[in-house]
């Protein structure tokens, strides 16, 4: 069986196209994609990632609200005995102007291992999961 | 005539119902207390004795006796899986629809003191689950080692990540516990799978609790005794529903059943969102779901619905009341055989069951939740949406025997005060005033045809 992610779309936020999207391109990749929806809370992505003993959380924002939804997962994670899960997130993380680097750096502070700005093609994340987990291409 | 003779060995009374199979009659109702700590079969015979006077025993030839119990505790469980909210809830549900009583529910690792715990309640059953199919298997074989080593008497039901069976199977076999391996209640993440462990607990049942409750003796005369009470008030409710393959259901229903311990409440319908632009949340819902309220009784949990409801809620339900309602709840938890004969303490009774009826509802169906985001106002359900439910059915000693089912029902219905839980709008309100549910889902087992039949003729308006 191949490796597990949970895919998610955390918060208030009920963009579902990107997700769909997503759970295909990853699925047809090989992965065992555990969807958990829209709307979802981090403690639903927690739990869906102990069942299932996934191999990385990625989390999807589209509405701008991302660094507020995001923020304290890793610790949650690490609480949960999920040590060293590969968190990944992408989408409209912020509002407004913003300098990519930062934000970045900022999510990457709040230790997700892999951040990625808007209008990312979903072959990207694949590829720098793939990586991540060690499995040849 | 060829007649069934259907039996609940209930924890109070003996209960049986005599069918004419051929005009699909019920025949006669009879009860007596129940024997079980002494000998179960004088109960029996003692109801058995009030049945015949009631029928011309040389006329009636019985070609079935089949039986259900709650007896002697019923059947106790304990549901252990890994995250609370998703296989520990699942096999929960499995339990709850397989007629258990949950003694106890644990979640991720346990530990020696949670196994102490354990062996204290004295459970009939334990059914272990963890893990999706291809997740964890952790959690699920250190459980499974700590069960091997320290509760030894306990059939165990493994219902969990179909990964870790091999292991599990090998080390239960070498402690020599006597298990079963089934399909796990959540293969996937959120999507349940009940049934397969519904049937192995009953299997388990028939062989080997029976026999420990000191009901094996029962068996000699009776055809066998197949599931426990609430299970079959479940297949009743489920056959009354869908139908069969020649007989029409009469649709998505609802049944609210009242005791003096506990108040149950069976859904039979998909209870998907009725309204559009609703996200559905959470761990999905069994179609055919029973809940178990063991706080809210009429007798024995009375006390325990006065804490639950407090004294506003009760009074809204009988505002003119002479008596205190705590000093009221505690006499009849401390007089459990109490009858009510006067007028005023039937609409006592009749108030307590309103609000059981309120509350356990409102414990079973769905809720809606509205979240603000940025896109305006959006809807998520957790749970199962009742709106659209077509039959409301009442069983149980208060509202079988009552004079106002219906106003005791509709404690049950969509309440726009709490307009979140999504109770059953306008549903037809149904008594099963010939109290035959559980003997109906007995019959089920061999003449569903027949069983459907007779409930659509019995179970009647109220």
């Amino acid at each position: 069986m191949g490796k597990t992610v949970v895919l998610g779309v955390i918060g208030a936020d009920c963009h579902a196209v990107g997700n769909k999207i997503l759970e295909r391109a990853f699925t047809d990749a090989g992965f065992n994609v555990v969807n958990i929806g829209v709307m979802c809370s981090q403690e639903e992505f927690i739990n869906a990632a102990i069942e299932t003993n996934a191999d990385a959380i990625l989390v999807s924002s589209l509405y701008g609200h991302g660094e507020i939804d995001c923020r304290g997962l890793r610790e949650k994670c690490d609480e949960a005995g999920l040590k060293n899960i590969l968190l990944y997130a992408g989408g409209n993380l912020v509002v407004g102007k913003q300098e990519w680097s930062e934000v970045e750096k900022r999510f990457k502070e709040m230790g997700f291992n892999r951040v990625y700005p808007p209008g990312t093609s979903p072959e990207v994340g694949i590829k720098d999961l793939k990586h991540d987990l060690g499995i040849e291409d | 005539m060829d007649a069934a003779l259907l039996i609940d060995f209930g924890s109070t009374y003996t209960k049986l119902t005599a069918v004419d199979l051929e005009n699909e009659e019920i025949l006669a109702t009879a009860k007596d207390l129940t024997t079980v700590n002494t000998d179960i079969m004088i109960g029996f015979n003692k109801a058995f004795e009030k049945l015949k006077e009631k029928i011309d025993i040389s006329k009636v030839n019985f070609v079935e006796k089949l039986a259900c119990s709650s007896a002697a505790g019923g059947l106790k469980m304990i549901a252990i899986g890994l995250v609370p909210e998703l296989t520990a809830e699942a096999a929960k549900r499995a339990a709850l629809g397989a007629g258990a009583r949950i003694l106890g529910v644990y979640s991720y690792e346990l530990t020696k003191h949670e196994i102490e715990e354990i062996i204290e309640k004295k459970p009939d059953i334990i059914l272990l689950a963890g893990g999706t199919d291809g997740g964890n298997k952790d959690c699920i074989l250190h459980n499974t080692k700590l069960i091997a080593e320290y509760i030894h008497d306990v059939p165990v039901v493994v219902a969990g990540n179909k990964n870790a069976q091999d292991e599990i199977d090998a080390i239960f076999n070498d402690a020599h516990i006597y298990h079963k391996i089934t399909e796990n209640v959540m293969p996937r993440l959120n999507q349940i799978n009940v049934e397969p462990a519904r049937k192995v607990i009953r299997e388990i049942f028939m062989e080997k609790i029976v026999e420990a409750k000191g009901m094996k003796k029962a068996e000699e005369f009776i055809g066998g005794i197949l599931m426990p009470t609430p299970a079959a008030v479940l297949k009743a409710a489920r056959i009354l529903a869908d139908g069969t393959d020649k007989e029409e259901g009469i649709g998505e229903l609802v049944v609210v059943d009242i005791g003096g311990a506990t108040t149950d409440v069976h859904s039979i319908a998909s209870g998907e969102p009725s309204k559009a632009g609703v996200t559905l949340r959470g761990l999905q819902e069994p179609y055919a779901k029973r809940t178990v309220e063991g706080d809210l009784g009429m007798r024995v949990s009375a006390m325990s619905l006065f804490e639950a409801a407090g004294t506003r809620k009760i009074k809204k339900f009988i505002p003119d009341t002479k008596y205190d309602i705590e000093q009221r709840c505690k006499f009849l938890q401390q007089n459990v055989n109490f009858v009510p004969e006067k007028q005023e303490d039937i609409d006592f009774d009749e108030a307590l069951a309103m609000v059981a009826t309120d509350m356990a509802m409102e414990r079973h169906v769905g809720f809606i939740e509205s979240v603000y985001t940025p896109m305006g106002i959006i809807y998520s359900q957790v749970g199962k949406d009742l709106l659209n439910v077509k039959y409301l059915i009442g069983t149980g000693g208060v509202i079988v025997h009552s004079k106002n089912p219906k106003k005791i029902l509709s404690a049950g219905k969509f309440n726009s005060e709490t307009p979140n839980y999504l109770k059953p709008m306008d549903p037809e309100i149904l008594v099963d005033k010939e109290y035959i549910m559980s003997a109906m889902g007995l019959l089920a087992e061999k003449y569903p045809d027949k069983a459907v039949r007779i409930m659509k003729k019995y179970i009647v308006k109220a």
